[in-house]
């Protein structure tokens, strides 16, 4: 089994360059430290296989903390961390976490380093990889040190050492996720982005957001209004949205953070904003003209310029990663379907040819793929199309109304909204359309999920 | 005996007489009262007849007035009416389009004629669509809905300048069942007077 862990690249990783990585990780009112290991100084890249990383889950072992000072209160945070953990990788879709009633080890006094790790307990158990922690109480501050193993090279994978106090649990085993993902995967995941979403558990659609898993869920809008498809600036600052404040549908471009803002607010409607990535500019649907047609603005709300040309609908704009292309509706063939245009050129190209209703565009962070919603015999599903030609690949199936797609960060993962238990629900599948799970359960109905960019020093915490 | 004869003949005529002068004593005492009483009556007559005037006149005045209320309550009715049927009757759309059937078109006629008998009404028209598809196509989709229920009533010569449209999408079913029936009554065009 350990030839599944093809070693094909490594990537030299000096430990001066670890550490400038981890000093641009701030955990607020938390120091942060790095430990080295002796004889990590490679991190591989091919443990998950690219092409089709979820059709085998690499079975995982995380092992019970070795706790320095057995109080109450110490157990029960280093249960909670084991917890967070294997929650937290299992979300990924990568992994199986493997039972714990099933290991083979003393759980009072687990060894935690790689002398005294008796590996073929893991192995014999199927455990390939291996995580072992230790934690430690210091003057209110925990110290926990992470160490992921390749239990049939017997081999350390990464381990790293922090410290911060016990609110910040949550986020200490994401920074550890993602230096596990980034080492196996070589992407850092998604496990500091957030999602915002629409539901109307306060009797009107509102902008929610809540973490990448489910978690914390907080309201954003309070608007009392219909609040419709919210959308992140590649920064993570800006929050834009439509909203029926003032009767009708405006576009409103919101600080994350703070409580300003500006509305476009032009007549007919002003709607589907898609941030330009890497600028303070987006593009937008609005009818001023009497006709549907996408525009570029400012991220203050004024027009550049208008990118689509055609009298019928044009719509729900996307951007490829350079920013260099727009995918967006059009209805100008008959039927909406999914067009790209391209910026420097002006060239409009139909992506989609298959299906009388293709809507709902958003285009792959890795920019080769776009994920949209099609319906079908009545019925919408998530669809995904490659750039360079072929057919669409279907990714729901049979299980109610499923649409809006919207990818992680990284691009291993789509949220969407389903009605597959009844009412609306946001859910999160893997982009090839395993382990669909329902995302949060909360009151009323949800939709729109809206993945936000990685970011780590913008965290939404509440809203306006 | 004569004289006996001349006091009878004169008893004959004085008695008479005396009673014709009784009589006509009574006569006249009859009469002064008659007088009077036919004086009150006139008073009461005239009197009787300027009250039954003025009531008459107040039943007129009554029933004009009630009549021109009758009518202003009509007019008000039918102005209700003519608003209500006009903000109630909404034009209907197949699924994915904006084109106005037949019976859109003869609705909104009749909206023109309306708007031209009420030149001051302003008109919102509100686009909906029903639930399927996806709803930022849905909310465009709604705003052509809107736009062309607007452009037929300018083109029969109501100014543009009167309306203003928004779109719902599929936000504000009326019908929130998932059937074809629930589904033909959401996708509309809704006419609303400001």
């Amino acid at each position: 089994m350990a030839q599944q862990f093809k070693d094909r690249k490594t990537r030299g990783f000096p430990n001066g360059k670890r550490a400038g990585l981890l000093k641009g990780i701030v955990v607020w009112a938390a120091a942060l430290l790095a430990a080295f290991f002796p004889g990590t100084g490679f991190a591989s890249y091919d443990y998950i296989d690219i092409t089709n990383p979820f059709l085998r889950k690499i079975p995982l072992a995380v092992q019970p903390f070795k706790i320095s000072d057995r109080t109450p209160e110490n157990e029960a945070s280093a249960a909670e961390a084991v917890r967070l953990i294997s929650h937290t990788l299992e979300f990924t879709g990568y992994f199986e976490i493997i039972d714990p009633e099933a290991f083979l080890v003393d759980s009072a006094n687990p060894p935690i380093l790689r002398p005294n790790i008796q590996f073929a307990n893991w192995t014999g158990i199927g455990a390939e990889l291996l995580i072992t922690g230790g934690f430690h109480m210091k003057n209110g501050l925990m110290e926990i040190e992470l160490r992921l193993f390749d239990t049939f090279k017997q081999r350390l994978v990464v381990g790293k050492k922090y410290r911060a106090l016990p609110r910040d649990l949550r986020r200490i085993v994401h920074r550890y996720c993602s230096a596990i993902l980034f080492s196996l995967t070589g992407s850092r995941g998604y496990f500091d982005s957030d999602i915002a979403f629409v539901s109307n558990g306060t009797g009107n659609k509102e902008v929610f957001i809540c973490d990448f898993d489910g978690v914390n869920p907080r309201q954003f809008t309070k608007n009392r209004a219909i609040t419709l498809f919210p959308a992140w600036s590649s920064d993570r600052k800006w929050i834009a949205y439509t909203a029926y404040n003032r009767g009708k549908p405006d576009l409103y471009i919101k600080n994350a953070t703070r409580q300003r803002g500006y509305v476009l607010d032009r007549k007919g409607i002003n709607t589907d904003p898609a941030w330009v990535p890497g600028r303070f500019e987006l593009a937008a649907t609005l009818s001023f003209s009497g006709d549907q047609e996408i525009y570029l603005l400012t991220g203050t709300g004024k027009i550049i310029k208008r990118l689509t040309q055609r009298r019928g609908i044009d719509v729900s704009p996307t951007w490829s990663p350079d920013g260099k292309r727009m995918a967006f509706v059009s209805k100008r063939s008959g039927t909406p379907q999914i067009h790209i245009k391209t910026m420097a050129t002006g060239a409009v190209e139909r992506l989609t040819f298959s299906g009388r209703y293709n809507t709902q565009p958003d285009w792959s962070p890795k920019g080769d793929r776009i994920a949209y919603t099609a319906m079908r015999g009545g019925q919408s599903n998530i669809f995904l199309i490659r750039l360079d030609g072929g057919d669409p690949v279907q990714l729901t199936q049979n299980a109610g109304d499923n649409e809006a797609p919207s990818w992680a960060p990284d691009g291993s993962l789509i949220a969407f909204s389903s009605t597959r238990e009844g009412p609306s629900r946001i859910y999160v599948m893997t982009a090839y359309g395993t382990d669909q799970r329902r995302l949060l359960s909360m009151p009323g109905e949800q939709s729109n999920p809206a993945w936000s960019p990685n970011g780590i020093y913008t965290k939404v915490l509440s809203g306006s | 005996m004569r004289k006996k004869l001349w006091i009878h003949l004169a008893l004959l005529l004085v008695i008479p007489g005396l009673l014709f002068t009784a009589s006509c004593a009574k006569k006249t005492v009859k009469s002064d009262t008659s007088a009077a009483a036919a004086a009150v009556e006139e008073q009461q007559r005239q009197t009787d007849k300027a009250a039954a005037q003025a009531a008459q006149e107040r039943e007129q005045q009554a029933e004009a007035e009630a009549a021109a209320q009758l009518a202003e309550e009509t007019a008000e009715r039918d102005e209700m009416i003519q608003k209500n049927m006009f903000e109630s009757e909404s034009i209907y759309f197949e699924f994915d389009s904006a084109a106005l059937s037949p019976m859109a078109q003869s609705v909104l006629e009749g909206k023109a004629n309306y708007l031209r008998d009420n030149p001051g009404a302003q008109v919102i028209i509100e686009g909906h669509c029903d639930e399927r598809g996806t709803p930022e196509y849905n909310l465009a989709l709604g705003d052509r809905r809107a736009e062309s229920a607007k452009n037929f009533l300018v083109n029969l010569g109501i100014d543009i300048a009167r309306f203003t449209t928004v779109s719902y999408g599929e936000e504000n079913p009326v019908d929130t069942g998932s059937n074809e029936e629930a589904w033909a009554k959401n996708r509309r065009a809704k006419f609303l007077v400001e």
